[in-house]
């Protein structure tokens, strides 16, 4: 009699079942891979990459083709120009090669000596060309009358090849000085500085509030829907509209809120509230609890609805009063969504670009990283420093992630 | 804290400060209706205290006694010129007399509700905390409708006005009712003269169209990763939370490059490739969540009666989860309605704007303020239109996506 034992490997069925879960899963995968992965890796090459927002294409050789003087009257000066130019100011392009189909019923009086005529067909080998370079080649042409029936000279386009180094995707000329440039100097630290402020306040803030807001609407009565649904405007509207709905409304000069603040008496003058410097910073925080405090209360009120009620009946019956329910009942119970969320919504603070970006543009001490990636790449038009400042956020990322891991496991299912 | 819970330092106090809470939620509000000066005097402080006092109960339930002393306090107050809000002079009648009405009014019938039950002597602590957070929920209930309705009051009112009138006094929202549809000018001139018809009809479709693609990459890959086995699948149930936490302007930067160089930028074949990968991991989270909810016995027997896995999921698990689908769908219309980063950056050309990068352009001095809340205001009312319609789904996706931000 033989011991029975459980089989081992996959099974035939458990291996199709494999097979077509991958098979579900590619297109995802494939995607992901493509616009999330791919560029992840290709901003980490950049990063080590001297290079700007010009720089982008590789340089190249350009050429224009035309006729000078009057084929049809028979000018005996006229010829047909190329005019060369090298691209890039400043980078080589070597082994540049022209060629070029000529019409029938044209034909050279002469030739330049880089160029040979075969058939109907110009070849031109042009050399090496130094950044910048410029030049012409001038062929005196004759026509018989056939080339007047068919097309122009010009209608067929030159062709014209080159090898040059293109800095984006060449496997030489790494640098760290992309690294030395944003972290010298104390512009970096401050904006640490100034993103950790943000996304410390900005995340509790909008936690505390959420908190606040879902105690209010953890009750049934007429209008509460209503209300939980007027809550969430701020979060469910296009952030370009609420963005432009602050600036104006705090607008120094026409914004309501500095009237109001001057018919109560509170100030004096009119506050720039956007444009001076600890209180521009204070302000985008604001706006950022403002925006995402419906979100924590969307969900503390999903937990606190699902909490068990007996519990609370039974501390009735021991005589807890409305406060001692709250902090010894309602806060252990909802302390793990509020990790949870405290978490997510650090990471989401931290990588915020769009509202800061709207608000102020980062000025007034209000440049936090992300902010910093879209000023070093476009405003300054240095795409590896803007690149090294993307690494230096992901790789904080990574830390915040395992972290949240580490919680998340602790608080399965959110 | 022990002098707190008695009733007559409880009362006085929680009087003076609803009555500075009410006295500046009344100011604020008439102020921009009315655009007439009103604000709160440091008078509504003992107005209110007073107030507090004559909301005591007696001993039982009753008011009598000091309802009573209450209202003759309150009346030689009155005459004696205390008035918890400050009201310019010049403003109209009727504001004058509906601003101190309401006041009167809120702060009464509002203590009146906080201060059930507290009685002049000692307060049990249940009676005492009661009144407070009584008195805190009031509060919460003003503090958030308030900061909620604000801006976007601000908003809609602006757009209905002109640049001049704002200039001249900034809180005076009220609407010259006689130009009839001169009201609109603003959306009428945004429509016909800076293209917004077509910026209207190119977020829609490329909305819809991220929402299709989407939910035809995720609902096989989240089916796959709720009740397919294979090895990696809780590894790859977590890493799909990771994905989007990858912050957005790091992933644009390259997508820029990338899209420079192909060609693909300043096309909104471009944008339409790219708006569904960064939706496509919070559609597959939410939706494996719900097939997980689902009980498997269904599709069991649909495959004992011989139908493949992908008829299962088409006529079986599809239809079970129509409701999952509805909130994923709204709330991948949402991100991609609302997105603006990647529309900014990729686009250039104003033939090709989604209406995100179209208010964006409107942002210049040019161009009057009215219209860029017009703009504004065209981009949210769709949005909120079919969230207060589908709120139900709405609330849910929202939670069950757990949500980018």
């Amino acid at each position: 009699m033989m011991e029975p034992v459980p089989p081992k490997g996959m099974g035939p069925l458990a291996r199709r079942e494999a097979r077509l879960a991958w098979g579900l899963l590619f297109p995802t995968l494939a995607a992901v891979a493509l616009v999330v992965i791919l560029p992840l890796l290709a901003v980490f090459w950049i990063a080590f990459k001297p290079i700007g927002l010009a720089e982008l294409r590789p340089p190249a050789p350009v050429v224009r083709e035309d006729i000078r003087g009057d084929l049809e009257e028979g000018d005996p000066d006229a010829y047909l120009r190329y005019r060369l130019r090298n691209s890039s100011q400043d980078q080589a392009i070597t082994g540049v090669t022209l060629t070029d189909t000529w019409p029938e019923g044209l034909s050279a009086t002469e030739m330049d000596p880089r160029c040979t005529l075969d058939g109907a067909t110009l070849t031109c080998d042009l050399g090496d060309w130094e950044g910048g370079f410029r030049d012409q080649i001038r062929i005196p042409v004759a026509a018989d009358p056939s080339y007047f029936e068919g097309p122009d000279v010009e209608a067929s386009e030159p062709v014209i090849t080159g090898r040059a180094n293109n800095v984006l995707t060449s496997f030489s000329g790494f640098t760290l000085e992309n690294f030395a440039r944003i972290f010298n100097g104390a512009e970096f630290w401050s904006v640490l500085g100034v993103t950790l402020f943000y996304t410390v306040f900005g995340t509790a803030g909008a936690l505390i509030l959420g908190l606040f807001a879902a105690m209010l609407l953890d009750k049934s009565f007429t209008g509460q829907g209503i209300l939980r649904g007027l809550y969430l405007f701020p979060y469910v509207a296009p952030v370009i509209a609420v963005a432009f709905a602050w600036i104006l409304l705090f607008d120094p000069y026409s914004g309501s809120a500095n009237a109001l603040l001057m018919q109560m008496g509170v100030t004096s003058q009119a506050i720039n509230f956007f444009g001076e410097r600890p209180l521009a910073l204070i302000m985008v925080t604001l706006f950022e609890i403002w925006r995402y405090f419906p979100l924590s209360f969307l969900f503390i009120l999903a937990r606190m609805q699902s909490i068990d009620t007996d519990m609370y009946e039974a501390a009735d019956m021991d005589g807890a009063s409305p406060f001692q329910k709250f902090r010894d009942l309602s806060l252990p119970q909802l302390l793990g969504i509020l990790s949870v969320l405290f978490l997510l919504r650090f990471i989401w603070t931290f990588n915020k670009f769009d509202d800061i970006f709207l608000l102020t543009g980062g000025n007034a001490g209000t440049r936090v990283l992300t902010v910093n990636v879209y000023e070093q790449a476009f405003a300054l038009s240095n795409i590896g420093a803007g690149a090294a400042v993307a690494v230096v956020i992901f790789l904080s990322l990574i830390l915040f992630s395992l972290l949240f891991f580490r919680v998340m496991s602790r608080e399965e299912g959110l | 804290m022990k002098l707190l819970r008695l009733g007559y330092v409880t009362a006085p106090l929680l009087g003076a400060l609803w009555g500075c809470v009410i006295a500046t939620t009344v100011a604020v509000a008439m102020s921009f209706a009315t655009g007439a000066g009103f604000r709160p005097s440091w008078q509504a402080l003992p107005w209110g205290a007073v107030m507090g006092l004559a909301c005591l109960r007696g001993g039982r339930g009753t008011a009598v006694l000091p309802l009573a002393v209450g209202a003759v306090m309150l009346l030689a107050a009155g005459l004696a010129g205390v008035s918890p809000i400050a009201i310019d002079p010049e403003a109209a009648l009727l504001a004058r007399w509906s601003g101190t009405f309401a006041t009167v009014l809120f702060s009464g019938l509002g203590l009146w509700k906080i201060l059930v039950k507290v009685t002049p002597g000692k307060l049990t602590r249940h009676v005492f905390e009661a009144a407070v957070i009584r008195f805190l929920t009031g509060f919460g209930y003003i503090f958030f409708t308030a900061i909620v309705v604000i801006p976007f009051y601000v908003m809609v009112m602006t757009s209905l006005k002109n640049q001049a009138a704002l200039v001249q006094n900034p809180l005076d929202f009220s609407l010259d009712l006689d130009q009839g549809l001169g009201l609109f000018r603003s959306y009428v001139e945004l429509m016909r003269d800076y293209d917004f018809g077509s910026y209207l009809w190119t977020s829609f479709y490329v909305s819809v169209l991220t929402v299709l693609i989407t939910l035809a990459f995720a609902i096989p890959g989240a089916y796959a990763v709720a009740r397919l086995r294979f090895r990696g699948q809780t590894l790859f149930s977590r890493s799909i939370l990771l994905i989007y936490m990858v912050p957005m302007i790091v992933l644009a930067l390259p997508i820029y490059i990338a899209f420079s160089m192909t060609g693909l930028r300043n096309t909104l074949f471009g944008i339409v490739l790219i708006y569904p990968v960064t939706t496509i991991p919070v559609a597959l989270y939410m939706l494996q969540g719900y097939f997980r909810g689902l009980p498997s016995e269904v599709e069991e027997a649909g495959l004992m009666d011989g139908l493949s896995r992908l008829r299962v999921i088409w006529s079986i698990t599809l239809p079970l989860s129509l409701p999952a689908l509805a909130s994923v769908s709204l709330y991948v219309f949402m991100i991609a309605w609302n997105e603006f980063l990647l529309a900014f950056m990729l686009l250039d050309d104003p033939g090709k704007f989604t209406l995100t990068r179209g208010i964006a352009s409107l942002n210049s001095s040019e161009v009057p303020r009215q219209h860029l809340m017009a703009g504004a205001v065209i981009a949210t009312l769709p949005i909120m239109v079919l969230f207060l319609g589908l709120e139900r789904f709405m609330t849910k996706g929202l939670t069950a996506g757990s949500v980018k931000g």
